[in-house]
């Protein structure tokens, strides 16, 4: 029964596996089983998007009038940039990490993560690293006020003393990412049940199995850069300060050769989700597997040549950008691959629309008209006009919340009846999709036409033309806030219980975690399964 | 689709206003910002085309292959010559894109055989403007009175985008932008132009324009820079050659008698009245963004000013921090921004506000003394 | 049970490789640093001049083309001195060698040093000015209440590209009295 998952676990451990788990407190700080680390990790993101979703709701509603009303600018900074850090450190990265554990193992029929201690380490320096942070809001001087990407010189000699908190918070989010991504990884490369060859792993292993090497690869240059931010500002070293002969410009070199592939990082897990729920309630199989395997690998290695399309504004010489330029206008390609095959896999099918599809089709459209002002951000002649303004705003929100959080939302829904054994409440979850694409538009879209018209990003305040636009925006701010609860109270209903969920509640699902039954035991896969 | 659905939004909400929003880019007024916009349009309109097609295919799937209308799955999932087709057609699309892009973007980059340089320096939160080739250079900085951005007063019409110095430059030629920083890292943007570039410091970057129609034009600074990024404007107003000739030729004779005046100012007494009003509103101006209107400052951030003991006991060390600036901190030298006169009447206004009552008075003479002992 | 485990390889050499990996990209993310330096270097992608001395022009001077100089200063914020060129702009042949004077007046009652960085634009033509001295190249101290002058002395290179007609250079004056080198303050205290 053992399994090389426990090659690193001492084997004492073996025996006490069958449905022996402890009950409090501890199960859960001391647990290793991939599940229950799975389900902290999802809860943590969820509660994470909360905090950083309150924080954008400060945000809307000091921009509903024109004029300072409810925080001063000081306080507003601080509010965008640990807006910006929660959601992307805190609730995008560890949802993906959560979903990943839960299902990795039961998608490629492994008894558990390959590294289940370190599993349960990587999860519990989480929440120090995001209490560190936040409580660096209520230092003399306040949090980090200088937007996520954290520029130099802004955020060496002209910073408060919680850069020291920000920094070290940040080296904790990437160490547990870092584990994360390991165990991801040797889970894949070890534990796959016999027959399970690469080319028959679920896209979702797929693309989890890249973005963690796009994690191993950039984490650690982002380490690098916050601890050259440190040493700048408290050991007087000058990387980027000019007087002492360093540039601030190669800080955001460094830090987008981090930031650009972390942009995959959260994009990547999603397109893995999309083909999973695509074809399960089409009723037909994914069109173009190997395609989507090879276009989710070409946006990964693209991605390490395009960091400078944020930095066009910066001064480059024209040959840089002309490369720059046509190197992220060629991630069109794959991208666009990846939509057509989607669409592919629906025509002709026969098509059901339950909740995960509805979000899945939603992140189809929403993510391509992200897509399509990323195509026209890329432009650089037209992105000195665009750049900095509501229009960048407007485009990471649709690729991040209906790319991203849509993607995680569908997951969620799709994969609630096989965790809990129990079928989500349908008529909410229809409710909570209907008022969420609502309202996420409302918030979202006109913000292209306040960038279009010359908004600035990041002003607590702001010219009367833009008066309109902002007070819509704020309003589908609200709603798309409020209307999140819902899905924490769909969620709590469906834990405590509602129909049962056979196990493959699903009739056009496919995978290994659809035979085991629902809710999947505590262990699954002890024997691996047969694959044909 | 979703469009018109905003649109109808909008006019639930304000049916009135909206035809003052704008809701597309400028199409400016220069040559090049006329071919950023139908740059930035032919781009839109191909992807709407595109969109059309990909979302058309999709709903068109949705509507008719659904389960509902008992449509029976095909079984069929993958053919390679379809996929060959749908990666070199929007690889093609994609080159007829970048052409035109790379065409007007040489022609941006290109700041050759200027007629007219500007030096244009950002700093915490203004904009310094020095003229190459006149003896003319003054900060800009925003007009609007903190009583509207604090809703005691009703906004004006250009709101956050007025400055009391608006930069001046002559219409018809090619006017080339030095762009720098005195600390953080600023961005100089006006939409009209399509000029956006970054202000590093200790470095210099280069934009060009040359601008069809007089008039007055407003951008702001487009880069985080700290907490009054959002109250640091951009005002250009662009004269015909003629008139900008006249107009440089006063700045400079009225900063060369400015000067004079200081010499003589330097003999004559400000009472505290005088002083204490002058000194409020360059306070107001200048200082009140960090040290607040109260002279609290921002605890761990910016420091008190009120009860201090640099403003109740040291004048030398207060008039050294004002002249000289700290290194290594926000607070900048003042001695080349603000006239003698002005120096001394806002330190006597630091010492005499907020319950300071130091009955101090500083005098232009005192400054200056200290600036050349 | 130990069949399987034979058939697959070990656990951990795979996590000390990633973790290898994870080293290196750490240790990359520093190797940035120099590598954008040398990059800079070839192909004038920041504007910075190099900043060491170069060989005296022993070129021909190409008395067929003149280059517009042009210099502007900045100090950075909190630095007090008075700090400008002699004169605001130079016509050279490419190739000829120039000398042009910058002022310091420190107004202050200490005893300060100063480091001026130098910026080209169009950063391109950075790659083809040469300075053979320049105050720029060491930290410049300067008694309280005094003036000085500081040359610089250049030529450009032959080579430069037909297109450049008007070059700008800037210097950027930083306080660096706190960060002062030895040598420097050696010399600041000998002089008094």
């Amino acid at each position: 029964m053992s399994t090389a998952g426990e090659a690193i676990q001492d084997h004492d451990h073996d025996h006490d596996h069958h449905d022996h788990k402890a009950t409090g407190v501890t199960r859960w700080l001391f647990t290793t089983n991939h599940k229950d680390i799975g389900s902290l990790y999802l809860w943590f993101s969820f509660i994470m998007f909360l905090v950083g979703g309150a924080m954008a709701m400060v945000i809307r509603a000091e921009l509903f009038q024109p004029g300072l009303q409810l925080v001063d600018p000081h306080f507003f900074n601080q509010m965008t940039t640990v807006h910006g850090l929660i959601m992307v450190f805190g609730a995008v990265m560890p949802a993906f990490t959560g979903l990943a554990n839960w299902m990795i193992p039961m998608m490629i029929g492994a008894p558990d993560m390959a590294l289940p201690r370190m599993n349960n380490w990587s999860f519990w320096i989480l929440p120090f690293a995001f209490a560190i942070l936040l409580g660096s809001l209520f230092m003399e001087g306040g949090g980090p006020a200088f937007g996520w990407t954290f520029y130099a010189p802004l955020s060496t000699t002209y910073s408060s003393d919680s850069t020291a908190l920000f920094v070290f918070s940040v080296h904790i989010m990437g160490i547990s990412s870092i584990m994360g991504a390991i165990n991801v990884i040797v889970t894949i490369m070890n534990m796959r049940a016999p027959g399970m060859s690469y080319m028959k792993m679920p896209l979702f292993v797929w693309t989890w199995f890249i973005t963690a090497f796009l994690l191993i690869a950039v984490m650690p240059v982002l380490a690098g850069a916050v601890t050259m931010v440190l040493t700048d500002k408290y050991f007087g070293t000058s990387f980027f300060d000019a007087a002492g002969g360093g540039d601030p410009v190669m800080f955001q070199h460094i830090f987008w050769f981090f930031g650009h592939p972390e942009v995959y990082i959260m994009i990547l897990p999603s397109f893995g989700i999309i083909s999973a729920i695509i074809p399960a309630f089409t009723r037909k199989p994914l069109f173009g597997y190997a395609s989507m395997v090879y276009a989710t690998a070409a946006i990964a290695l693209l991605s390490f040549l395009v960091w400078a399309h944020h930095m066009f504004t910066t001064g480059m010489p024209v040959f840089a950008e002309l490369f720059f330029m046509y190197c992220t206008m060629l991630i069109a390609v794959p991208t666009g691959v990846k939509i057509f095959n989607w669409v592919a896999t629906m025509w002709r099918g026969s098509m059901t629309f339950e909740t995960p599809m509805l979000f899945a089709l939603a992140f189809v459209i929403l993510f391509t008209i992200g897509g399509f002002s990323g195509l026209m951000l890329a432009i650089t002649p037209v992105d000195f006009q665009y750049h900095d303004t509501y229009f960048v705003v407007a485009h990471f929100h649709y690729v991040l919340v209906t790319g991203a959080i849509f993607s995680i939302m569908a997951a969620a829904y799709y994969w609630l009846p096989k965790w809990t054994g129990h079928m989500y409440d349908e008529t909410l979850a229809k409710w909570h999709f209907w008022l969420s694409i609502i309202s996420v538009n409302v918030l979202f879209f006109p913000m292209h036409f306040a960038g279009l018209a010359g908004m600035p990003r990041r002003i607590p305040d702001y010219a009367l033309q833009f008066a309109d636009i902002n007070q819509i925006v704020s309003i589908g701010g609200f709603a798309f806030g409020l209307t999140q609860l819902m899905f924490l109270w769909i969620v709590i209903k469906c834990c405590r219980g509602g129909e049962k969920a056979l196990a493959k509640p699903w009739d056009g699902a496919e995978g290994l975690e659809w035979t085991v039954p629902s809710p999947a035991p505590y262990h699954t896969f002890e024997t691996p399964p047969e694959i044909k | 689709m979703k469009t018109r659905l905003i649109l109808a939004l909008t006019a639930l909400f304000s049916s009135s206003a909206l035809a003052e929003s704008q809701l597309n880019l400028t199409r400016g007024v220069t040559d090049i910002s006329s071919r950023v916009y139908d740059l930035h349009m032919t781009i839109f309109y191909i992807c709407c085309v595109i969109g059309v097609v990909v979302f058309g295919a999709m709903f068109w799937s949705m509507f008719v292959h659904r389960r509902s209308k008992g449509a029976k799955p095909a079984t069929f999932h993958e053919n390679v010559k379809v996929e060959i087709i749908w990666t070199i057609v929007p690889f093609l699309i994609l080159i007829g894109m970048a052409i035109p892009a790379t065409t007007t973007l040489i022609a941006m980059e290109d700041t050759s055989d200027a007629d007219v340089t500007v030096q244009v320096t950002g700093s915490q939160w203004k904009w310094h403007y020095k003229y190459f080739d006149n003896d003319v250079e003054y900060f800009s900085l925003l007009a609007t009175r903190q009583d509207q951005i604090n809703n005691r007063l009703d906004k004006g019409e250009n709101y956050l985008l007025e400055v009391d110095r608006p930069l001046v430059v002559p219409t018809g030629q090619k006017i080339r932008f030095l762009i720098t920083s005195d600390d953080v890292i600023h961005s100089w943007w006006v939409p009209d132009f399509a000029v956006k570039k970054d202000a590093n410091p200790g470095f210099i970057n280069e934009a060009w324009t040359r601008i069809d129609e007089p008039g007055i034009y407003r951008g702001q600074c487009a880069e985080l820079c700290g907490k009054d990024h959002g109250f640091m404007p951009v005002v250009v107003i662009a004269k015909e050659p003629a008139e900008y000739e006249q107009w440089i030729a006063a700045e400079e004779e009225r900063q060369l008698k400015a000067k004079e005046e200081e010499q003589r100012l330097m003999s004559m007494e400000m009472s505290m009245d005088e002083l204490m009003d002058l000194g409020e509103s360059v306070y107001l101006g200048s200082c009140a963004a960090c040290h607040q209107a109260n002279g609290e400052g921002v605890p761990g951030v910016f420091p008190a000013l009120k009860g201090s003991d640099m403003a109740l006991n040291d004048i030398p060390a207060h008039i050294d921090v004002v002249v000289n600036g700290a290194s290594g901190t926000a607070m900048q030298a003042f001695g080349n921004q603000l006239s003698l006169r002005e120096l001394a009447a806002v330190i006597t206004y630091e010492r005499n506000a907020w319950g300071n009552d130091t009955g101090e008075r500083v005098q232009a003479a005192d400054v200056n003394e200290y600036m050349n002992q | 049970m130990t069949e399987q485990k034979t058939q697959r390889p070990d656990n951990g050499r795979i996590v000390k490789r990633l973790l290898v990996t994870v080293v290196c990209m750490f240790a990359f993310g520093f190797a940035l640093v120099p590598l954008y330096d040398v990059f800079c270097d070839i192909t004038g992608f920041n504007g910075r001049t190099k900043n060491e001395q170069a060989a005296v022009a022993v070129g021909e001077i190409d008395k067929s083309r003149v280059v517009r100089v042009q210099f502007i200063t900045r100090n950075n914020k909190g630095m007090p001195w008075d700090f400008g060129p002699e004169v605001k702009e130079v016509k050279v042949h490419p190739g000829e060698t120039r000398v042009v004077n910058f002022l310091a007046h420190n107004r202050t009652p200490n005893n300060m040093v100063a480091q001026a960085i130098p910026s080209v634009a169009p950063g391109e033509a950075a790659l083809y000015l040469n300075k053979t001295e320049c105050f720029c190249f060491n930290q410049q101290p300067l008694q309280a209440n005094s003036d000085t002058v500081m040359p610089m002395q250049f030529y450009l290179d032959p080579d430069i590209p037909e297109h450049i007609t008007t070059l700008t250079l800037s210097y950027t004056l930083y306080d660096m009295t706190a960060n002062a080198t030895d040598d420097v303050l050696a010399q600041m205290s000998s002089a008094e």
